[in-house]
């Protein structure tokens, strides 16, 4: 009877155990942004009215939570990208161009005299007529333009094999000047609900953008993980070299992931200029590159390449935008707010950094123990060791 | 030239001691460099060449011994310093800048100056007399890229000599180079020598050795062999010198290794090789490899081994020649198409073209048949474990667990998850590149026992070491490479260190049965 109770109580154990390393190795890779992000929502409860209240007006949810999500769907996107590019060793610079690119595209298909002057009348007919068909050609459109692009970066880095920061500069700054050409200097503002929805609307209560990228990372993580991508692309991350001598195919690999790149890109840029329903070939995604790699770096995904985060990103890409919502509730003017957002940047990166938590902590662990002996209270002990 | 010795001697270098963490790279080693002499200096990898002239030009300080100009005690602290001091080297890479112009990299860091500024219209002619020093012409506002190598290296040269070099260290210059380019620089040589330089002359290429140099300083493992006049140092008796066999040892070699070959393989031919080539890098390979048979490839090192596996693997594929698998035309165009064959290969250097450092075990055993699978096969979770741990027992992998990072691994270990990551794949023809180097004993021992294991269930091997004498334990039949040539082969009862040795030895790429008298 006891032996019975106590193989059922080891049991119990091991699988407590279990389920324990199985958490540990869900979180531990993240726990610093994580840490953070909590820090963070800790801050925002108790200084910020209201900040988890969470109201369902018009059948849809609102608050600043439901804000951090919906205003952060396009760096969460371009993130999304950006890890499987940096994860081969790469970078994508002109993901901020691209968003340009497929929002001048798509906020031109819907502008009447655009239509006209570039493509024909049969255009505006067919934006009259078929509005419906019209709105589909025009995504896939504007998706197709940023897939080009994004082929353009893998070209130039798996075949002429540029240097991914030069290779993805050029588009950088041309991609704005493509996307200036498309719109020929205009800023596009439109009033087409249909479109703007997939900025705008709310599907189940949530934003439709929320929706679109949690079926990406959703999707993503399935490509990766379920199959075995996402070890070819660490295999090739990791030593390139290596990868080839064991017959997999590095360049294939590194173009995929730049098209990929451009695809979430053009995504976001959608999200981003139907949200505002016009597009500003100057300002939609503009510093998005530089939040997107932020996001990735912040959720342990090293520049170096090889091992990706998907989780990770996503937990990167939530902390910049709570960091963001959190200085504008603060009333923090935006010119100033990029500096204690670089500042918890910094922070989490060297947290990250097992170095610096040795030579940091180090010095701390040692003291337990001495106050420990001299029978003091080890928050005061603090100042003597 | 009759003085004695002692006045002619320029460079004098006695009981050099060099020592790094774990290593005693140079043991006391002497060196006499007479004026108006090429004198070669020669030793297998590991040797202490390289350290040695690190120490010359003031790179490595060294922990013992002296070195002597001219009779006269000097203490080269960098490179620049050695310059000054009449030492000037060329390094096998070309260390020069193939974006600026033959004159100003000849006059890189000495440039004629006025008031601070560079005087171009001086440069160019001082380039252009460093050149003619050399009995080259070339138009000194060129970038130095659109020259060819050999070009460049003699540009080198010319930069060395323009310090009023006294002598002149040439640390592997002709590895790059075609032969018309190798008789040029040569011929350069010797004209230098007659003008009364003093030239190191560190090759792996024996006949240069031959062709030019007057004296010959063997090197092993850190220690002084030897000094010998060229005439007086036949080919097998300085081979034998620097991988440290004598002459009668390796004929008793001779004699256990026959027992062993006894063995006869009659499989079928698997890999057929007819006079495979490529451009620049090696010439005129052909060999046969029968299921179940290890077939070595010998040679020193630069010789065309590697090169040989990395046509054969489609790595650098063949420009010339066939390869036949089964009797069939095949030719791999990249590691993947030879893979689809069910060819694999361990590489040389490991560490950069073998392990993926930042992945653990499972995924490095794993990672060759996930790659022949395809992305959308997926191994399972389940079929990843038991294959690792099928592998880390079956080689004896020692490593805490199967998610622990290859990087973490000695070197040993990681070859032996490089050979289970293509044993999993089960190829037959599997090529073994330096799969002992760098390796503990017991680990060398297992790998040598492994090869044995796999040939007798149908595996067909290419094996590669720089150790002849492991070669020669392990094949049934060796190919004798040496200065990118294929210069013979021997099977069956023929094959011994010794006989490898003579092989290479040979003057004539025409592989005769007789041994170089010694």
């Amino acid at each position: 009877m006891s032996k019975l109770y106590d193989e059922y109580r080891r049991l119990r154990w091991e699988s407590a155990l279990a389920q324990l390393r199985w958490l540990h190795s869900l979180i531990g890779p993240v726990i610093w942004p994580l840490a953070a992000l909590a820090i963070l929502l800790i801050f925002n409860i108790v200084f910020t009215d209201n900040f988890l209240k969470i109201v369902i007006t018009d059948g849809r949810l609102s608050g600043y939570l439901v804000d951090i999500f919906r205003d952060g769907s396009a760096v969460m996107l371009v993130a999304l990208g950006m890890t499987l590019v940096i994860a081969t060793g790469g970078v994508d610079l002109s993901v901020g161009a691209v968003m340009a690119i497929s929002a001048v595209v798509s906020a031109s298909m819907v502008t009447p005299s655009w239509l006209e002057s570039a493509l024909g009348p049969w255009a505006v007919q067919m934006f009259e007529n078929s509005f419906g068909m019209w709105l589909a050609v025009l995504i896939a459109t504007s998706l197709i333009a940023a897939l080009i692009a994004g082929a353009w970066n893998g070209f130039l880095v798996s075949v002429l094999r540029i240097q991914p920061i030069i290779a993805t500069l050029i588009l950088m700054v041309a991609g704005r000047g493509v996307a200036q050409l498309i719109c020929e200097g205009q800023i596009f503002t439109y009033d087409v609900p249909q479109l703007a929805y997939i900025g705008k609307g709310t599907l189940i209560g949530l934003p439709f953008g929320v929706w679109l990228v949690g079926l990406m990372i959703m999707a993503t993580y399935l490509l990766t993980r379920r199959t075995a991508l996402g070890l070819m692309i660490e295999a090739v991350g990791d030593s390139d070299l290596a990868s080839h001598y064991t017959g997999i195919r590095a360049r294939t690999i590194k173009f995929l992931v730049y098209v990929f790149c451009g695809f979430c890109a053009g995504l976001a840029g959608l999200i981003e200029s139907t949200n505002v329903s016009s597009a500003n070939a100057n300002q939609i995604g503009l510093w998005y590159e530089l939040d997107a790699i932020f996001a990735v770096v912040v959720g342990g995904t090293a520049l170096t390449g090889g091992r990706f985060l998907i989780f990770g990103t996503v937990i990167g890409a939530l902390l910049i935008q709570t960091l963001t919502i959190t200085m504008t509730i603060q009333k923090v003017p935006p010119e100033v707010a990029l500096i204690p957002k670089a500042l918890v940047i910094v922070l989490v990166c060297l947290l990250q950094s097992q170095t610096f938590r040795q030579k940091v902590f180090g010095r701390f662990k040692k003291k337990p123990a001495a106050a420990l002996s001299a029978a003091t209270p080890a928050n005061s002990a603090g100042g003597e060791a | 030239m009759s003085n004695t010795p002692a006045e002619q001697a320029m460079l004098q270098v006695s009981g050099i001691v060099k020592t790094f963490p774990g290593v005693r790279a140079l043991d006391g080693v002497d060196l006499t460099l007479r004026r108006g002499e090429v004198h070669a200096l020669m030793g297998e990898n590991g040797a202490g060449k390289s350290t040695l002239i690190k120490v010359l030009t003031g790179v490595h300080v060294p922990d013992g011994g002296e070195i002597r100009m001219d009779g006269k005690l000097i203490q080269p602290t960098s490179p620049r310093d050695a310059e000054s001091q009449g030492i000037s080297t060329v390094y096998q890479e070309v260390n020069l800048i193939p974006s600026m112009s033959v004159a100003e990299n000849l006059c890189l860091g000495r440039f004629p100056k006025l008031v601070g500024l560079i005087r171009l219209g001086a440069a160019k002619k001082r380039a252009r007399e460093a050149l003619k020093r050399l009995d080259m012409d070339l138009d000194v506002s060129r970038q130095l890229s659109s020259y060819s190598l050999a070009v460049q290296q003699m540009v080198a040269i010319a930069r060395a000599l323009d310090t009023d070099a006294k002598l002149l260290i040439l640390d592997e210059p002709t590895s790059s180079l075609d032969e018309q380019e190798v008789d040029e620089l040569l011929a350069m040589m010797d004209r230098l020598r007659k003008e009364g330089l003093g030239i190191l002359f560190v090759t792996h290429f024996i006949d240069q050795v031959y062709r030019i140099s007057d004296r010959i300083t063997v090197f092993r493992n850190g220690g002084f062999v030897g000094e010998y006049p060229t005439a007086e140092l036949p080919r097998l008796k300085l081979i034998g010198k620097m991988v440290g066999k004598d002459v009668a040892a390796l004929e008793t070699q001779e004699a256990d290794a026959k027992a062993r070959h006894g063995r006869a393989v009659a499989g079928q031919t698997l890999v057929k090789a007819e006079g495979l080539g490529r451009r620049n890098t090696v010439h005129d390979v052909q060999f046969d490899i029968q299921q179940g048979q290890t077939v070595g490839l010998a040679g020193l090192l630069g010789s065309g081994r590697t090169e040989t596996a990395k046509m054969l693997f489609g790595v650098d594929p063949a420009d010339v020649g066939t390869i036949k698998l089964d009797g069939e035309q095949v030719s791999p165009r990249s590691p993947r198409e030879a893979m689809r064959l069910g060819f694999a290969m361990t590489p040389e250097d490991r560490k950069a073209a073998g392990i993926i450092p930042n992945l653990s075990v499972r995924e490095n055993i794993m990672l060759a048949l996930q790659s022949r699978r395809g992305i959308w096969y997926r191994l399972s979770a389940k079929e990843q474990r038991e294959l690792a741990d099928k592998y880390i027992e079956a080689l004896g992998i020692k490593t805490p667990d199967r998610e622990q990072l290859v990087k973490n691994l000695s070197g040993g270990n990681q070859q032996k998850v490089l050979l289970g990551r293509w044993l999993a794949i089960e190829p037959r023809l599997f090529i073994l590149d330096e799969p002992t180097r760098g390796i503990d004993v017991g680990a060398k021992a297992q790998i040598e026992k492994l090869v044995g294991e796999l040939t007798e269930q149908g595996m067909s091997i290419l094996f590669i070491s720089s150790e002849m004498e492991e070669v020669a334990r392990t094949s049934d039949r060796v190919v004798v490479m040496r200065d990118h040539h294929q210069v013979g082969q021997l099977e069956g009862e023929e094959v011994s260190e010794h006989a490898i040795l003579n092989m290479i030895a040979k003057h004539d790429s025409s592989a005769g049965k007789e041994a170089v008298d010694v």
